[in-house]
């Protein structure tokens, strides 16, 4: 950057006289950043990110609260009456009520175990001391990049060796540590849990895992509360293995908005009913628990 | 521990009076000392065990034994047959069908992860501004990560539908032609890249605002003495410093797009990708090879072939944006 030479010179200067010199417009624009409010434009400029990160539920919910037809006649601006009629075709025509008892199970399970085991995980790489920890340590990281999913085929053999294929437990298994979570939990625990503390709990005869018990997983309890978060949204909305490994009898959401899909092509005010459906359990989460979303992605973002 | 000294003379004192009481309590305390060691020697290893015996038998095994399958007559409901060495890549590589997937795959994969970046680094610029009701707008923009891929591919399905659909609606009242979206190639692409945008952006938005917020602001304060406006600075200090964040998300949007099924899969009812295969991708194309013509030799070749792409591709790109990214910020 060629601008070092020049802060030596303007400081000199003095600040004050530097944004003098710069007139008032300059000044508001350095000020932003630190002190002064923005202003419309930033404001305009985020509310229409805000309508199209809503938008596409919204006609979703418009096109899904009419007939089939609508669409043919210009575009509704308003939501119609139909919506309730549309649920009802769609539970025709898909186990709908099955597949979201399937999504909870699979969502609450795989995020349960996750959390339980990556605190275990993490716990021992930050806090304890083991041959070879750091480069299991960089081994678990590495693993993040490989792209499992390209596994499925030995995945399925294996499941259907098991029998376990149609079956939730082929969802699940597969997910009930992550590589991710072992990191993230890794990295929390470094900080927030001080050695002293647990010396002191060992020091009192407590074994190893009450130690994690009483003093770590406590001490863990806002990351595994991201954590659970995240595996659950992320397990939620995952597609392409339970739609290979689970019947039609026996799906998930995001594979009964597929079935869904299959059996009324052309009917988009069905399929539109479905797909808001299917969205508003996690919709809820996010309301009672978005806050939180944004500060795990926000804290992973500065550790990761 | 590094700790161990400091707590030392505590500890003999704490050792001295044990909760046993009397003669027995000096073998039970040699005894629980010994299981003691033990807990401490092997406990480390208990614990992260979880992680290693899972990603083992169901990410690092099935990855490797894909080479395996790959190089045999392999068939979903028969199972293993004769060894054929590299006939399934030999039959893979001389599908157009196989090269048409690479190209669409690659096609959507630029489409969505290069306005992807740049969209998500000018939303997290403004939201780093100091806004009222922060909290709110950071909310808003998250909004589409939890819609399932799935839902996303069918609402913007619809939005995208060659008749009536919202955009080509839209196209026509501002006097354009409606698109095709559903027959022409790149229109496809875009329709499909659109939808992963929508869920991405504000996942990455937020992630490069916490990242910008780790900049010094003293940094900024030097510039602004300097002279520099805000969109100098934009480039000239908030990308520079960025380079890390920036570096992994478009590495990790790599591994992700690159192996793109879910909205593509819902973007008509077959899965194939559309009457001449417009949209397919690779790994729509190993499911087609996989589950609809049963081969699994043949999938797996592609998923090896997708693997080796994969790897490429991602070191490719850390080098490209170490390179951009640090031409700003050279001093």
């Amino acid at each position: 950057m060629s601008s070092i030479p020049m802060i030596e010179q303007s400081a000199g200067k003095g600040a004050a006289r530097a944004a003098a010199r710069r007139g008032p417009g300059a000044g508001r624009k350095a000020g932003s950043s630190s002190v002064r409010r923005p202003g419309f434009l930033t404001y305009g400029f985020l509310s229409a990110v805000l309508l199209a990160s809503i938008f596409p539920l919204y006609w979703s919910f418009l096109v899904g609260s009419h007939d089939n037809t609508v669409l043919s006649r210009g575009i509704p601006l308003l939501p119609g009456g139909n919506f309730l009629a549309n649920a009802g075709k769609v539970f025709d025509s898909i186990p709908f009520w099955k597949a979201m008892g399937n999504s909870l199970i699979v969502s609450s399970v795989t995020a349960a175990s996750v959390v339980v085991f990556s605190t275990l995980a993490g716990f021992a790489f930050a806090k304890l001391r083991f041959r070879g920890s750091k480069g299991l340590l960089v081994f678990v990281v590495a693993t993040m990049a490989v792209p499992t999913q390209l596994g499925v085929v030995p995945l399925f053999i294996v499941m259907s060796k098991l029998g376990w294929t149609g079956s939730l437990w082929a969802v699940i298994v597969p997910g009930v540590v992550t590589a991710f979570g072992v990191f993230w939990m890794t990295q929390y625990l470094r900080d927030a849990l001080p050695d002293e503390l647990i010396e002191a709990v060992r020091m009192d005869g407590a074994s190893m895992i009450q130690a994690f018990w009483y003093i770590g997983f406590p001490a863990a309890r806002p990351a595994a509360a991201m954590l659970a978060l995240f595996t659950f949204v992320a397990t939620w909305t995952n597609f392409f293995w339970p739609f290979i490994v689970l019947d039609p009898s026996n799906p998930t959401l995001p594979v009964a908005l597929q079935l869904l899909q299959a059996a009324h092509f052309v009917d988009y005010s069905v399929v539109l009913a479905g797909a808001v459906l299917a969205t508003v359990p996690l919709l809820v989460l996010f309301v009672a628990a978005g806050r939180q979303l944004v500060s795990g992605i926000m804290q992973g973002a500065v550790k990761g | 521990m590094a700790v161990t000294d400091q707590v030392k003379p505590r500890a003999a004192g704490a050792e001295a009076p044990p909760p046993q009481g009397g003669g027995r309590g000096v073998r039970r305390l040699a005894f629980s000392q010994q299981v003691s060691k033990w807990d401490v020697k092997l406990s480390p290893y208990l614990y992260i065990s979880p992680f290693f015996l899972l990603f083992g038998v169901t990410g690092l095994f099935p990855l490797l034994y894909t080479g395996w399958v790959s190089l045999h007559n392999w068939n979903l409901i028969g199972g293993q047959g004769k060894f054929t060495g590299l006939d399934n890549y030999a039959f893979v590589l001389a599908q157009p069908y196989f090269w048409n997937a690479v190209g669409n795959t690659l096609s959507i994969f630029l489409l969505s992860s290069v306005p992807q970046v740049i969209i998500a680094l000018v939303i997290a610029a403004v939201l780093d501004a100091n806004l009222r009701a922060r909290t709110f707008w950071r909310m808003g923009v998250l909004v589409p990560f939890v819609v399932a891929p799935v839902a996303v591919g069918l609402i913007f399905n619809n939005l995208f539908a060659d008749q009536f659909g919202l955009v080509n609606e839209m196209l026509k009242a501002f006097g354009l032609d409606p698109v095709r979206w559903h027959s022409e190639s790149l229109a496809s692409h875009t329709a499909i890249a659109t939808m992963v945008n929508f869920r991405w952006i504000g996942y990455n938005a937020l992630i490069f605002l916490a990242a910008m917020q780790a900049i010094p602001r003293d940094v900024f304060e030097a510039a602004t003495i300097d002279g520099a406006g805000r969109l100098r600075q934009f480039f000239s200090v908030t990308v520079p410093m960025l380079r890390p964040t920036v570096i992994f998300v478009v590495i990790t949007s790599t591994i992700g797009g690159l192996q793109i099924f879910d909205e593509a899969r819902v973007f008509d009812q077959s899965g194939l990708g559309g009457a001449d295969r417009q949209w397919q991708t690779l790994t729509m194309y190993i499911w087609e090879l996989g589950w609809g013509q049963r081969n699994f030799g043949r999938a797996s070749a592609v998923a090896w072939l997708l693997f080796v792409m994969i790897v490429l591709i991602a070191l490719l790109n850390f080098i490209i944006t170490k390179r951009i990214a640090s031409q700003g910020g050279r001093k």
